[in-house]
């Protein structure tokens, strides 16, 4: 039933990917309520341990932040804290892999600039 | 958190064969198990001795703290439902309703009418008038509702169609929120339910072979593959679970709690790489190739 989950990684980090996208995007501004780790629960048909393990991973970096009694909200300065963590994910996930890429067809750095240029065009 | 059953070297042997064999596990409270295997591995056997309905050859088994064999106290907190429940031929689902209203202390009859309706079950028909996916739905209606401490389902969903079980595992996850409790999972769709456990007991031939965290174990077994030199001086060293030749090609499914590094130096290889689901794993586990000793706990 995990129509929206990848079974072969660990559901509380996609859980957290999820709401740092939310956060990105967004749709989830700073000082907004995030759902509760029992409606994460009931929408994604998980564990609500694992929705819990999820945002408490966020509570740790600083992301998002436990009103007592009230919920889960996202921190001040939340965004910028993902974006910095998503640009060094970027680097190690894509970046590194296209240049390996690029070197194995005999791609120089000048025309792999070349290329991303062309990229951005599209 | 307490542990609410636990089995020491719990073996059970018909004449020679060994049915289970010196188990060792326990079970937390408030948390959703599974208890997964093939057929004939051993998992209703633990069930019914747990459920004090069959008797241990050797080892020790404590449920809330006890010997689960003639005593209320403990029998009472555990509601069982199994496969081929059998109900007395007059009853009607309404009486069944009724009855386990009176065995389970935590029973909530309206919770168990609206599932009824959930279900779409005609509570006045004979039980013994029921479809298969009728008689499953009833056994799931009776373990939702009985709300006991120690929940154990036994391959409830024979005959069920996709719509029914997924209905169920929203209500569990929906009343499991609302009323934590511990739940022992028994089934082969693995697939189906695996996002809603929170801890894997994997059985193979009377034996443990896994028991563990199901987050931990997702992402926990890697397949790469790759010209036959380079996946094993890759592998040279670690626990492989399956391996598969295709030509010049290999490829090889790999245990292990992989860092960074690995994954790098794997692709740098030029092996390519890819996660396994919790399904796989216990297929490779479990379909007689692998070689993994019982984990001592």
């Amino acid at each position: 039933m995990a129509f929206l989950m990848d079974d072969s990684r660990p559901i509380f980090i996609q859980i957290a990917e999820r709401i740092e996208d939310d956060i990105i995007e967004g749709l989830l501004p700073e000082e907004s309520q995030v759902l509760s780790t029992n409606q994460f629960a009931a929408f994604y048909k998980i564990n609500p341990a694992t929705a819990a393990k999820g945002v408490n991973m966020l509570v740790d970096e600083g992301i998002l932040y436990k009103k007592r009694g009230i919920g889960m909200f996202v921190a001040e300065g939340a965004r910028a804290k993902v974006m910095e963590k998503r640009k060094e994910q970027f680097f190690e996930e894509y970046v590194v892999s296209m240049v390996r890429e690029a070197k194995k067809l005999g791609i120089s750095v000048e025309q792999l600039t070349e290329m991303i240029r062309r990229g951005d065009n599209e | 958190m307490g542990k609410i059953v636990e089995l020491n070297r719990l073996t059970k042997s018909y004449g020679a064969v060994k049915a289970v064999d010196n188990v060792s596990f326990s079970i937390d409270e408030n948390k959703i198990y599974g208890l997964l295997g093939r057929n004939g591995a051993g998992k209703t056997t633990i069930m019914h001795m747990i459920t004090a309905q069959l008797f241990a050859t050797g080892g020790e088994l404590k449920v809330f703290g006890d010997t689960p064999y003639e005593n209320n106290r403990v029998l009472n907190q555990i509601c069982f439902i199994k496969e081929s429940q059998k109900y007395p031929d007059v009853y009607r689902i309404i009486d069944v309703l009724n009855t386990s209203a009176s065995f389970f202390p935590n029973w909530d009859h309206e919770y168990a009418l609206s599932l009824a309706g959930d279900f779409r079950l005609p509570l006045k028909r004979r039980m013994k008038k029921l479809s298969r996916g009728m008689l499953s739905s009833v056994g799931i209606i009776i373990g939702l509702a009985s709300r006991a401490p120690l929940t154990i389902f036994d391959e409830p969903y024979l005959g069920l169609d996709a719509v029914a079980r997924s209905l169920f595992y929203d209500r569990l996850i929906e009343d499991y929120s609302q009323h934590p409790r511990t739940v022992i999972l028994s089934t082969h769709l693995i697939d189906e339910v695996s996002s809603i456990l929170e801890h894997v007991l994997i059985i193979d031939s009377g034996t443990l072979l896994i028991d563990e965290e199901a987050e931990a174990l997702r992402g926990r077994a890697f397949t790469l593959a790759g010209p036959k030199a380079s996946v094993e001086s890759f592998t040279a060293g670690k626990e492989v679970i399956h391996r598969e030749p295709f030509g010049s090609f290999v490829t090889a499914t790999v245990m292990g709690n992989w860092n960074a590094a690995e994954r790098k130096q794997a692709e740098a290889l030029g092996l390519e790489l890819a996660p396994v689901s919790l399904q796989q794993l216990v297929i490779y586990l479990t379909n007689g190739k692998a070689q993994r000793k019982a984990v001592e706990v």
